[in-house]
């Protein structure tokens, strides 16, 4: 019982993370599904939903900042695609990755101007953020909640996606990007609307995140964004439920990795992070459409 | 204009060159405002040979790689460790009773295993991850350069790499005239590479892989001449860096700094070397110099000027880079070179009517 007690927090720990980095992973799965880009930009668009929470929860009541920070996450996603990616989207992949990076550079300049490069406190949202007892281990609400919360979501989405019309705009645009324009698919609605659902579960992860690792700086989404992306490909990217089990993969062998830590003589903890770039490396030698994903061929 | 004619001058430029630089650096005083100058020249010329080695690359090769900020790191401490003088040790590992190396090596002897540590890395990991194509090269690359900063911070690695302590107290160069002419040399090298066959099938493989190699170029062989060769560079640029900062620690090398280059490239023209090092000056002077005065206050009489403060000059910063990332796609040169004889005959009033001057460096 003692064992489980000290260990459990670790196991608890990572399926919460992992449900928050599956959030975040999702709009990256999308988003390379149907434009083939990675969206550098994710993470940063993560960071920036903490902080408008910090700025916005100052002086607003929290029933009112937390819809006004997931809308105007939204926003700032759809005016990224629009701004940024939309002009490129006749010119060579590498150019809108380019400009990917370029945006997550904006963005992480933007942040250290707004917040003068300290950290900011991140607020208690009440009710998730109390604490709990778990089978003798003390933990924050949230982290029991976000598992259960990410597969709500990602259920609705799977409907979303397998039953309504846009959905199966989304499906086509993916599978064909030009043919599906010749079928009279308006490509930018789709394009705007995946930006949209990945930047509502990005706004949705950052304040599940955010309520456990409480200081917001302006880097903090780089690291979270680049595993999400890992955990997409090591589910096979495009494919939605792949991503979330890559996710929870990474975030459950992380935090085993800290628990680890306690009982072998060198200090492992280090590798905390680098683990997923591992796990990256070895899926693509071995498997690089990832668990999930369909066999693509290069046609001459 | 013969080719013998445009060495010649080539050579009288980079010697006048030089020898300004020399006049610049004796008459400059540490305090006087122009100090920033020297600042920048030697900043600029290591972010020169780094962004050079990654146009090869991405520019050359078609390889779309995000490890550069790692093999610098690599670079940066093999000449660290290596050329610490053994009396310092002592100091410098203090947590490490002294390291595990027990000698120093000269400072060129230091430059140069730099620059093979990085480029063996690179070989032994390009072995697995050049079989990749773009886009999952690039986040591959990336993955590695973050392990390898995890690694060189690990604690039990501590009697070599000082774990998360700074490597410091390794010679530094005493004139700006170093890293120019070190890079130089090294530019110069990726110029002829570029120049020779080899730069032929890296840019045929860049153009189509599957022509290529139907035309028989090996394409295995060549990405991996290609990623280790550029590594080899950035390990270079990496310790000639450690010597400008006077100290090392390998936080600092993480993926910001990749993109910080690989915007250096894109600003210059993907695929134009000189374009490369135009830029690294630019982006250097006015990330480090230029745009300072964004970041202070300042009063027009009784008006303070609105948004001035610390941090606003890198929004700008970011914002220029966006405008070129977005309208101005083929950066400052293009895939164009800057040569010596085509401005001579442009301002020297000898204009052929034709295409003569086109491509001299291509």
């Amino acid at each position: 019982m003692d064992m489980l007690s000290k260990n459990l927090p670790y196991l608890l720990a990572g399926i919460s993370v992992g449900g928050q980095y599956a959030l975040i992973a999702i709009g990256y799965t999308m988003v390379y599904g149907i434009l083939r880009l990675i969206n550098f930009a994710h993470g940063d668009i993560f960071m920036v939903a903490g902080l408008m929470m910090v700025y916005l929860s100052a002086s607003l009541p929290m029933y009112l900042s937390i819809p006004l920070v997931i809308l105007l996450t939204v926003l700032i996603g759809f005016l990224v695609e629009r701004v940024a990616y939309k002009p490129l989207r006749q010119a060579p992949r590498m150019s809108v990755m380019i400009s990917a990076i370029g945006v997550s550079y904006l963005l992480q300049n933007l942040a250290l101007y707004i917040t003068g490069g300290l950290a900011q406190q991140y607020p208690t949202i009440p009710w998730i953020s109390d604490q709990i007892t778990v089978f003798g281990a003390s933990t924050k609400r949230v982290t029991v909640i976000t598992p259960f919360l990410t597969i709500i979501l990602v259920v609705l989405l799977v409907t979303l996606i397998k039953k309504t019309k846009i959905g199966m705009a989304m499906r086509a645009a993916s599978k064909d990007f030009e043919t599906s324009q010749l079928m009279g698919i308006k490509i930018n609605n789709v394009i705007s609307t995946t930006f949209i659902i990945g930047s509502f579960l990005a706004a949705v992860g950052s304040l599940l995140f955010f309520s456990n690792y409480t200081g917001v700086t302006p880097t903090i989404g780089t690291m979270p964004g680049l595993k999400a992306f890992v955990a997409a490909v090591f589910g096979g990217i495009g494919s939605i439920p792949g991503a979330v089990i890559g996710a929870f993969i990474i975030g459950i062998c992380e935090n085993l990795i800290m628990m680890l830590n306690q009982f072998v003589k060198v200090d492992i903890s280090n590798f905390k992070d680098a683990f997923a770039f591992l796990l990256l490396i070895i899926i693509l030698l071995f498997k690089p459409t990832g668990l999930f994903g369909e066999k693509q061929t290069d046609k001459v | 204009m013969n080719k013998k004619k445009e060495v010649l001058i080539s050579v009288i430029l980079i010697a006048a060159l030089l020898g300004i630089l020399r006049i610049l650096e004796l008459n400059i005083k540490p305090t006087s405002q122009w100090a920033m100058l020297l600042t920048v020249l030697k900043k600029g010329s290591i972010y020169a040979l780094v962004a050079v080695s990654m146009n090869l690359l991405n520019g050359f090769t078609g390889l779309f790689s995000l490890g550069q900020a790692g093999f610098m790191m690599i670079g940066a401490y093999t000449f660290g460790v290596l050329t610490i003088p053994p009396a310092d040790r002592e100091m410098v590992y203090m947590y490490y009773d002294g390291g595990i190396i027990k000698f120093a090596v000269p400072v060129v002897v230091g430059l140069l295993a730099a620059g093979a540590m990085a480029a063996l890395f690179a070989f032994l990991i390009g072995l697995p991850v050049l079989r990749l194509k773009s886009d999952y090269l690039a986040i591959a690359t990336l993955g590695f350069a973050e392990i390898m900063r995890a690694l060189f911070q690990w604690d039990t690695l501590g009697p070599l790499t000082n774990g998360s302590n700074m490597i410091r107290n390794y010679p530094t160069f005493k004139t700006i005239l170093f890293p120019f002419i070190v890079s130089g040399v090294c530019i110069a090298v990726i110029v002829l590479l570029i120049n020779s066959t080899y730069g032929r099938a890296f840019k045929a493989i860049r153009d189509d892989e599957i022509a290529a190699e139907a035309m028989g170029i090996n394409l295995a062989h060549h990405k991996r001449i290609a990623f280790t060769v550029s590594s080899f560079f950035a390990g270079v640029s990496g310790a000639l860096l450690a010597m400008f900062q006077t100290n090392v620690q390998a936080k600092s090398f993480n993926s910001a700094m990749t993109y910080e280059i690989l915007l250096i490239v894109v600003i210059g023209g993907i695929g134009s070397v000189t374009g490369s090092v135009i830029s690294s000056f630019l982006f250097i002077a006015s990330s480090e110099w230029l745009l300072r005065f964004l970041d202070e206050q300042h009063k027009i009489g009784d008006f303070t000027v609105p948004l001035l403060r610390s941090g606003f000059r890198k929004v700008v910063f970011a914002v220029i880079i966006m405008v070129i990332v977005l309208f101005f796609r083929q950066g400052i040169m293009g895939t164009r070179e800057f040569s010596i004889g085509r401005l001579l005959e442009r301002f020297g009033g000898k204009k052929k009517n034709g295409t003569e001057g086109g491509g001299k460096l291509q």
